[in-house]
C-alpha cells in the first residue's frame, strides 16, 4: 500500500480546504495510517498462524478461520482510508481544471492584445499556480460534496466493521460447526486483547474525524448564508444608491429646464 | 535489513546534527521532507519515524533550549532505540512463548492473558501521541504568519507581527499547553505499562489456569532479561523526558513572572521619578502638556499607561 503517494495528493489539495480541513489531514495521517503501519499490522501479521483450533482434523482450522474472518480488519482499515482520501482528490481534479481554464484564458488573452513580454506572461502564471481559490461558488459545492462522501464512507466502513464483527471487541474462543469440523470445535484467537484495543483505538479515531468533517460542513454552510446575507446587503445599498443617483439626476435636468 | 539500518542511522544523524544546531530548517522542508522519508520507509516495508522527524525538526525553530534537548532526547534515545533494538528483541515474542501443554488454544489463551497489549505497540503509541503537541505550536505559528500576510496585504507593508514565532500572548499559552499533554501522555504510557505489567516485572515464568488449560500451566517467556533492560531503559527515558518538560515549564512561568517583576519595578522608578521631578530620569514636560503648573499629574498610575509612556526606558 503507498502511502506516501497518497499522502502526495492529499497535501498539494489541502492548500486549498479550511483549517479544520487541515486538522482532519493531519489526524488522519499521524492517528490512523501511522498507527496501522507502526503497530496494527504487525499485531494482525499472524492472525491465521497463530488461529488455533482443537482439533486434528485437516481443513476444519482453515474453514473456521474463514467463517470468522471473511475480511480482515486490517484490509477494511486500508480501504477506508483510501476511499475516505479519495473525495479529497475531487476537490484536486476541480482545482487543476479551473487552473487550467485560467490559463488558457491568460494565453489567449495575450495572444489577442497582442506582445505581452514572455516574463509577466510566466509570473502570471506562477501566481495562477500558487494563488489559493477561495471557497465559493462551483468549488464550494465540490468542497461540501467531498465532505458528505466522506461522512458515508466513514459511517459506512465502521457499520461494516460493527456487523461483520458483531461489535468492536475480539473474543478469545469461538466455536464453530462447518463441515469438515467434527461436531462443536474450540478454536482460539490470537492476541484478542490487543486486537480489541487497538480496533476501539482505530474506531475512535474515525468518530473523531467524522466530527472534524461536521463540524467543517457547519462551517461552511455558516459561511455561505452569511457570504449571501451580506451579499443582498450589498445588493439592496448599491440599488438604493443608484436610485438616489436617477432621481438627483432627474432633479438636475428639472432645475436645468426650469 | 543492514543497509537500511545504516542508513536509517545516517538520516538520523544528520537531523540529528540539524535539530541540536541553531539553524533552522528550510521552507516547506517539513512536506517534502515527509514524502522523503515515508517514500523510503515504504520502500523498505517497515515504517520508519524519519517522517515524524523532519516534521518535528521543524518545531525545533519555535522551541527554548529545553525543547530543543528533548526533542534530541526523544529521537535519539527513545525513537532510535526503539527502531533499531526494541522491535528486534520483542519480533519473536508470539512465537517464542511456549507453554508446558499440548492442550490446543492453551498457549494463545495464556499469551494473551499475560501481554494484554505488547511493550512495542504501547512505545510506538506513546511516541506517537508525545510528539503530537509539538505540531500543536507549529499549526499557531502557521496561523499567526497566516493572519499575518494578510494584514500586510490590507495595510501595504506593516506587520502585525514582528516575529511570528516569538513566545508572546497566545503563543506562550499554546506552547505551554502543549507541554503539559507531552508531560501529561508520557506519565499516563508509563502508569498504564506499571498497571498492566504490575510494576515494569517480566518473569520468566509465569503460571496460567485459564481455560482450555488444564489445570495450572506453566508459561515462558522468550528473552525475559533482554526485554527487561530495554524496558528499563525505555521508562527512565520518559521518566526523564517528564523531567524536563516540567524544568521548561518552570522556566517559561519564571521567565514571566520575572518579566512581570521587572516592568513593575521600572514602572515604580518613573512614578518616582515624576514625583520628585528627577529630570534626567523622568520624561520631558513637553510630553505632559499640563496648563496649570499647580494641578497634580495628569498622568494616570495606570500600568498600561506607565508602560505606553516609558517605551523609550521599559523593554517589554
Amino acid at each position: 500500500m503507498s502511502w506516501p503517494a497518497l499522502y502526495a495528493q492529499l497535501v498539494g489539495a489541502n492548500r486549498h480546504s479550511t483549517s479544520l480541513g487541515k486538522v482532519w489531514l493531519s489526524v488522519l495521517f499521524i492517528f490512523r495510517v501511522m498507527v496501522l503501519v507502526v503497530a496494527a499490522e504487525s499485531v494482525w501479521g499472524d492472525e491465521q498462524s497463530d488461529f488455533t483450533c482443537n482439533t486434528l482434523q485437516p481443513g476444519c482450522e482453515n474453514v473456521c478461520y474463514d467463517q470468522f474472518f471473511p475480511v480482515s480488519h486490517i484490509r477494511l482499515w486500508c480501504l477506508q482510508l483510501v476511499f475516505v482520501s479519495t473525495p479529497t482528490l475531487l476537490v484536486a481534479m476541480y482545482v487543476g481544471y479551473r487552473n487550467h481554464r485560467d490559463k488558457q484564458r491568460l494565453v489567449q488573452g495575450s495572444g489577442k492584445s497582442g506582445f505581452l513580454s514572455n516574463k509577466s506572461q510566466e509570473e502570471e502564471l506562477e501566481t495562477l499556480k500558487k494563488r489559493r481559490l477561495p471557497i465559493a461558488g462551483a468549488l464550494w459545492w465540490t468542497y461540501a460534496c467531498s465532505l458528505v462522501f466522506r461522512l458515508l464512507f466513514e459511517g459506512g466502513f465502521m457499520y461494516a466493521l460493527y456487523v461483520v464483527y458483531d461489535g468492536f471487541q475480539m473474543p478469545r474462543l469461538v466455536q464453530c460447526d462447518q463441515w469438515p469440523c467434527p461436531n462443536l470445535v474450540d478454536c482460539f484467537i490470537s492476541r484478542p486483547t490487543e486486537k480489541t484495543i487497538f480496533t476501539v483505538f482505530m474506531a475512535t479515531a474515525s468518530s473523531i474525524c467524522m466530527v472534524l468533517n461536521m463540524a467543517e460542513l457547519a462551517y461552511l454552510v455558516a459561511k455561505a448564508v452569511t457570504r449571501g446575507v451580506s451579499g443582498q446587503k450589498e445588493r439592496k445599498s448599491s440599488s438604493k444608491s443608484s436610485r438616489e443617483r436617477t432621481q438627483t439626476k432627474t432633479n438636475h435636468k428639472l432645475l436645468v429646464s426650469t | 535489513m543492514l543497509a537500511h539500518d545504516l542508513k536509517t542511522s545516517y538520516l538520523t544523524k544528520r537531523n540529528q546534527h540539524r535539530l541540536l544546531s541553531l539553524e533552522a530548517p528550510p521552507a516547506r522542508f517539513q512536506h517534502r521532507g515527509a514524502l522523503v522519508c515515508i517514500t523510503w520507509a515504504s520502500a523498505a516495508a517497515e515504517m520508519n519515524w524519519s517522517g515524524l522527524e523532519s516534521l518535528l525538526s521543524g518545531v525545533n525553530k519555535y522551541s527554548t533550549a529545553f525543547g530543543r534537548i528533548w526533542l534530541s532526547m526523544v529521537f535519539v534515545f527513545r525513537v532510535l532505540v526503539f527502531v533499531v533494538a526494541a522491535q528486534r528483541v520483542w519480533g519473536d515474542e508470539s512465537k517464542d512463548f511456549v507453554c508446558n501443554t499440548r492442550q490446543p488454544g492453551c498457549t494463545n489463551v495464556c499469551y494473551d492473558h499475560i501481554f494484554p497489549i505488547s511493550h512495542i505497540r504501547l512505545w510506538a503509541l506513546q511516541l506517537i501521541f508525545v510528539t503530537c503537541p509539538s505540531l500543536m505550536v507549529m499549526a499557531h505559528v502557521k496561523f499567526r504568519e497566516g493572519k499575518d500576510k494578510k494584514y500586510v496585504e490590507l495595510h501595504h507593508g506593516s506587520h502585525l507581527y514582528a516575529n511570528p514565532g516569538k513566545k508572546r500572548g497566545g503563543l506562550w499559552w499554546t506552547y505551554l499547553l502543549s507541554l503539559v499533554f507531552k508531560a501529561g501522555f508520557d506519565t499516563s504510557f508509563l502508569y498504564i505499562l506499571y498497571r498492566i505489567y504490575h510494576g515494569y516485572d517480566l518473569p520468566r515464568l509465569s503460571k496460567c489456569s485459564l481455560d482450555p488449560c488444564p489445570n495450572t500451566v506453566d508459561c515462558f517467556i522468550s528473552r525475559p532479561t533482554e526485554k527487561k533492560i530495554f524496558m528499563l531503559f525505555m521508562v527512565i527515558s520518559s521518566a526523564l523526558c517528564i523531567f524536563m518538560c516540567i524544568c521548561e515549564m518552570i522556566y517559561l512561568i519564571g521567565k514571566r513572572i520575572s518579566k512581570l517583576f521587572r516592568v513593575q519595578h521600572e514602572n515604580q522608578r518613573l512614578i518616582f521619578a515624576e514625583q520628585h521631578e528627577l529630570t534626567n530620569i523622568a520624561p520631558p514636560r513637553s510630553q505632559y502638556r499640563r496648563t496649570d503648573p499647580t494641578l497634580g499629574s495628569q498622568l494616570s498610575l495606570n500600568r498600561s499607561e506607565k508602560v505606553r509612556e516609558g517605551a523609550a526606558t521599559t523593554t517589554l
